[in-house]
C-alpha cells in the first residue's frame, strides 16, 4: 500500500463521483450512503477522487517511505 | 494531510447545503485554489454573490463576503471596486441570476469593463426554486416549466459577454477542475471585466428530468462533449453537434478599466490639471 486515503465522513454525502472516477475500483458507497475504502492496496494515489469530490471529503496522499 | 485551501473556507459552515453530487462545490474549490495560486490577500479580497444555489458559496468562503439581491451582484461589486480600487472583487453568480434577473447589469458591467472576476455557475436550471427552465437551459432539455422540452433558444453567455465588451472571456466545466482553476486565475490576472462560465451539474433538478440523475454520468457527459478551443476551431461543422461545446479562453484584450477611467475624472474634477 503506497497511498494514504483520508476520509472526512461527516462531509460525505455519498454522491458516488469518487467511486465512478476511480480507475482502480478502490472505493465504494456503503449501506449508510457514505464512501468507504474497499481495496486500499490497489490505490495508485492518482487523486481523481479528491480532485472531483464536491464536498471536500476525501484526500489522497502518497505515502512517504520511512 | 490538511489541504492548504481549507483555510479559505469557514470550517464551521461545512459541510455545505448543496445536494449530493452538486457541481457547485467543485467550482467553489476551483475559485479558492485560483485565489491561492495568485496569492491574493484574504483581507483584500471580496466575494460578492447574488441569489440562487451558486450564490450560497459566499457563505462558505472566509473572505469579506456579500450576499446581495437577486441579479444585482455585479452592481454591488462595481460599487465596492469604485469605493476601494485596491480590493480584488470576485463575483459568484448563477445562470438565472446573471442572464435573466441580472441580465442588464451583466451586459453593462461588461460594457464598462469594471475590474471584476465574474464566475458564472451554469447548471442550466433554476435549482433552488424547483427546477424551472432558465435562459441557459439548452433547447429541447426538460425542466419543471418545460415538461416537453424547452423551446427557447439558450444564451451563450460567453459570446454575450464578449459582444458586450468584457475583456477576458473563458469557459470550463466542473469535470476539468484544473483547467477551470487556470481559467479563473487568468481572470484574476486580467485588469478589466473577466468572465468565466463554469458548467456544473445539477443532478437533482436538471439531471433527473433529463435522464442523467447520476452526478458522475453528468460529469462524464461534460468530459465527452467539451472540446478545447484549439480543437473546436479545427472541427468540421458537421461534427459540431448540439451537445458539443467549446471550452477554454475565447477572448482576451486589454482596455482601460472603469476604475482607472473614473480616477482620471477624479483628478480633473479635483483640479489636478490646473
Amino acid at each position: 500500500m503506497n497511498s494514504e486515503i483520508t476520509i472526512k465522513l461527516p462531509r460525505c454525502k455519498g454522491c458516488g463521483i469518487c467511486v465512478a472516477f476511480c480507475p482502480k475500483q478502490v472505493l465504494a458507497v456503503d449501506e449508510l450512503g457514505k464512501v468507504m475504502v474497499v481495496n486500499a492496496d490497489a490505490c495508485i494515489a492518482c487523486g481523481q477522487c479528491e480532485l472531483r469530490c464536491p464536498d471536500y471529503a476525501i484526500f489522497v496522499d502518497k505515502k512517504v517511505k520511512a | 494531510m490538511e489541504r492548504s485551501f481549507e483555510k479559505y473556507f469557514r470550517q464551521n459552515r461545512l459541510p455545505h447545503l448543496w445536494c449530493p453530487g452538486c457541481g457547485n462545490g467543485i467550482v467553489m474549490k476551483a475559485i479558492v485554489q485560483a485565489i491561492e495560486k495568485k496569492g491574493l490577500d484574504q483581507d483584500k479580497t471580496v466575494i460578492v454573490s447574488g441569489i440562487g444555489c451558486s450564490s450560497r458559496a459566499s457563505g462558505y468562503m472566509d473572505f469579506d463576503t456579500l450576499h446581495t439581491a437577486h441579479g444585482r451582484a455585479i452592481p454591488f461589486a462595481t460599487g465596492i471596486k469604485l469605493a476601494n480600487p485596491e480590493l480584488n472583487v470576485i463575483v459568484i453568480t448563477g445562470d438565472g441570476d446573471c442572464t435573466a434577473i441580472g441580465g442588464n447589469h451583466f451586459i453593462h458591467g461588461c460594457r464598462r469593463n469594471v475590474d471584476l472576476t465574474v464566475v458564472l455557475f451554469n447548471n442550466s436550471i433554476y435549482g433552488m426554486t424547483g427546477g424551472q427552465a432558465s435562459p441557459m437551459t439548452p433547447t429541447h432539455k426538460k425542466a419543471t416549466t418545460a415538461p416537453y422540452g424547452a423551446i427557447d433558444r439558450n444564451f451563450d453567455a460567453c459570446r454575450l459577454a464578449e459582444a458586450a465588451g468584457a475583456t477576458y472571456v473563458a469557459r470550463s466545466t466542473a469535470f476539468h477542475v484544473q483547467h477551470l482553476t487556470d481559467m479563473i486565475a487568468g481572470g484574476i490576472d486580467n485588469k478589466g471585466f473577466s468572465f468565466v462560465e463554469a458548467i456544473c451539474q445539477c443532478p437533482t433538478s436538471f439531471g433527473r428530468k433529463n435522464k442523467m440523475a447520476d452526478p458522475a454520468k453528468m460529469m462524464m457527459w461534460m468530459r465527452d462533449n467539451a472540446v478545447m478551443k484549439a480543437a473546436w476551431d479545427k472541427l468540421p461543422d458537421d461534427k459540431k453537434t448540439e451537445e458539443k461545446f467549446p471550452i477554454g479562453l475565447f477572448y482576451n484584450e486589454s482596455e482601460t478599466d472603469y476604475a482607472t477611467a473614473y480616477n482620471e475624472v477624479i483628478q480633473i474634477a479635483g483640479g489636478a490639471d490646473k
